[in-house]
C-alpha cells in the first residue's frame, strides 16, 4: 500500500478535506454534522415480517424514513419501512456467544429445524401436483 | 385539440427542464443520501416528461419525444421560468422543489378526473411518486426553515427570490376557458388557488412568509425565457446531436 503523499491537492473542489496533520486532536464535528444512526427494516408485502436491511444516517426520524426509502425502498418491492435508532437496539455481547452453544450441540440436533424431515413430504406432494 | 396539446406541452417541458436542472445535482448533493433521493426524483421528472410527450406524439401526431426534447428551439419550449433558473446553492433548489412540486401535485391531481382519458390515467400512475416528492419537498423546508438561524435566513431568501416566479408557473394560456368547459382541465386560476391554500400552512410551520407584495413572471409558457434556459438546452442536446440521426444506445 502506498502512503498519499502529504499536501496532495484535493483533487475536489467542493469538498473540504480536513487536514489531519495540522488539525489532529482539534477536530470536532459540529451538532448538526453529528448525524444518528439508524436501523433500517423492510416489509416486502402486507402481513410479511419487516426485515433489518441496513442503515442510514439522518438528524430524524422522518428524514431517516425518506432516505431508506431511497436506499432500501427502490430495488426490492416494498410496501412498508420501520426505522428505529441504532442506539435504541439491545444486544447481547459476542463475549456471551457461548451461552447459545446448547442449540447447536451435537447431541441436540434434534432441535434444529433441518431435523425435520418435511422437506421428502413435500417433494412427494409437488410431485404428486405435477402429474395431476 | 390545439388546447391539449398546448397543456400537454406546457406539462412536459416543465417536467423535462425541471427534471435536467434537479439532474445537475447528481454526484454533487450535500449529502450522499440526498444525493441518491435527488437524482431518483429527477429520473421521475424526465419520466413524466417522457410520457407526457409520448401522449403528444401518439394521439396528436406529432414528431416522437426525443425529437420534442432535444430538437425544438427555445422559444418553442413552453416550460415557466421557474424551472429553467439556475442552480444557486441547495436552499434554493429545495424551496424550488417545495413550490413546484406542488404544484406540479395538484396539477395531476386536478387531471385525475380529466375527460381526457391519457391525462387522468397518466396521472393515477404517477401519484404515488407525486406524493413523495411532495413529502421530500415539505420535511426539509420545516426543518431547515426551524433548524439554526443560518438555515432559516436562506431559506426566507430563496423564498423571496423565487416567489414571482413561481406565481408564473399558473401563467394562463389562450386555452383556459375551452379546457374548462371541456372538463379537460380546471383552468390555472382554480390550480393557484389550491396550491396557495396547501401550502400557506406548511410555510407557517416552518416560519417562513410568503413575500407580502407579488407580481408574477409570466412569459414562459409563451416561449419568452431567461438567458439560463439556452445553455441549459446546448448542454442537454450535446449528445444527441454529436452523433449520427437514428443512432440508438
Amino acid at each position: 500500500m502506498s502512503k498519499i503523499p502529504l499536501n496532495t491537492p484535493v483533487l475536489d473542489p467542493r469538498i473540504k478535506r480536513v487536514d489531519l496533520e495540522s488539525t489532529y486532536g482539534t477536530t470536532s464535528i459540529g451538532e448538526n454534522e453529528h448525524w444518528i444512526s439508524w436501523e433500517v427494516f423492510h416489509q416486502k408485502k402486507r402481513g410479511d415480517q419487516h426485515v433489518h436491511v441496513g442503515i442510514v444516517h439522518a438528524p430524524d426520524a422522518q428524514l431517516a424514513l425518506l432516505f431508506a426509502k431511497e436506499q432500501f425502498g427502490r430495488r426490492l418491492a416494498c410496501v412498508n419501512l420501520w426505522v428505529t435508532k441504532s442506539s435504541d437496539i439491545f444486544s447481547f455481547s459476542y463475549d456471551d456467544e457461548d451461552i447459545f452453544d446448547n442449540a447447536t450441540a451435537p447431541e441436540k440436533q434434534y432441535r434444529e429445524a433441518s431435523g425435520f424431515r418435511v422437506m421428502e413430504k413435500i417433494n412427494r406432494y409437488k410431485k404428486s401436483k405435477q402429474k395431476a | 385539440m390545439e388546447a391539449i396539446k398546448n397543456l400537454l406541452f406546457r406539462m412536459a417541458d416543465d417536467e423535462l427542464i425541471y427534471g435536467h436542472r434537479m439532474s445537475e445535482w447528481t454526484g454533487m448533493g450535500p449529502i450522499m443520501e440526498e444525493d441518491i433521493a435527488y437524482s431518483s426524483m429527477a429520473q421521475d421528472k424526465i419520466g413524466h416528461a417522457l410520457a407526457n410527450y409520448s401522449i403528444l406524439e401518439k394521439e396528436f401526431q406529432t414528431a416522437n419525444p426525443d425529437k420534442l426534447a432535444f430538437f425544438r428551439k427555445e422559444n418553442e419550449l413552453m416550460n415557466c421560468q421557474l424551472v429553467e433558473l439556475s442552480n444557486h446553492e441547495y436552499d434554493f433548489s429545495l424551496v424550488r422543489h417545495f413550490l413546484f412540486d406542488h404544484a406540479d401535485f395538484i396539477r395531476y391531481e386536478m387531471l385525475s378526473t380529466s375527460s381526457f382519458a391519457p391525462l387522468a390515467q397518466l396521472s393515477k400512475k404517477i401519484k404515488g411518486e407525486l406524493k413523495y416528492h411532495v413529502l421530500h419537498a415539505d420535511t426539509w423546508l420545516t426543518r431547515l426553515g426551524n433548524a439554526t438561524d443560518e438555515s432559516h435566513a436562506r431559506m426566507q431568501s430563496a423564498l423571496n427570490e423565487l416567489w414571482n416566479y413561481a406565481l408564473g408557473i399558473f401563467e394562463p394560456s389562450d386555452y383556459e376557458a375551452q379546457l374548462i368547459a371541456e372538463k379537460i382541465f380546471d383552468g390555472e386560476k382554480v390550480l393557484q388557488q389550491k396550491w396557495i391554500e396547501k401550502i400557506s400552512p406548511i410555510i407557517e410551520k416552518a416560519n417562513l412568509k410568503i413575500p407580502s407584495s407579488s407580481s408574477p413572471v409570466y412569459g414562459g409558457r409563451k416561449g419568452y425565457h431567461t438567458d439560463q434556459l439556452q445553455p441549459l438546452l446546448t448542454e442537454m442536446a450535446e449528445v444527441i446531436s454529436s452523433e449520427a440521426e437514428g443512432t440508438e444506445w
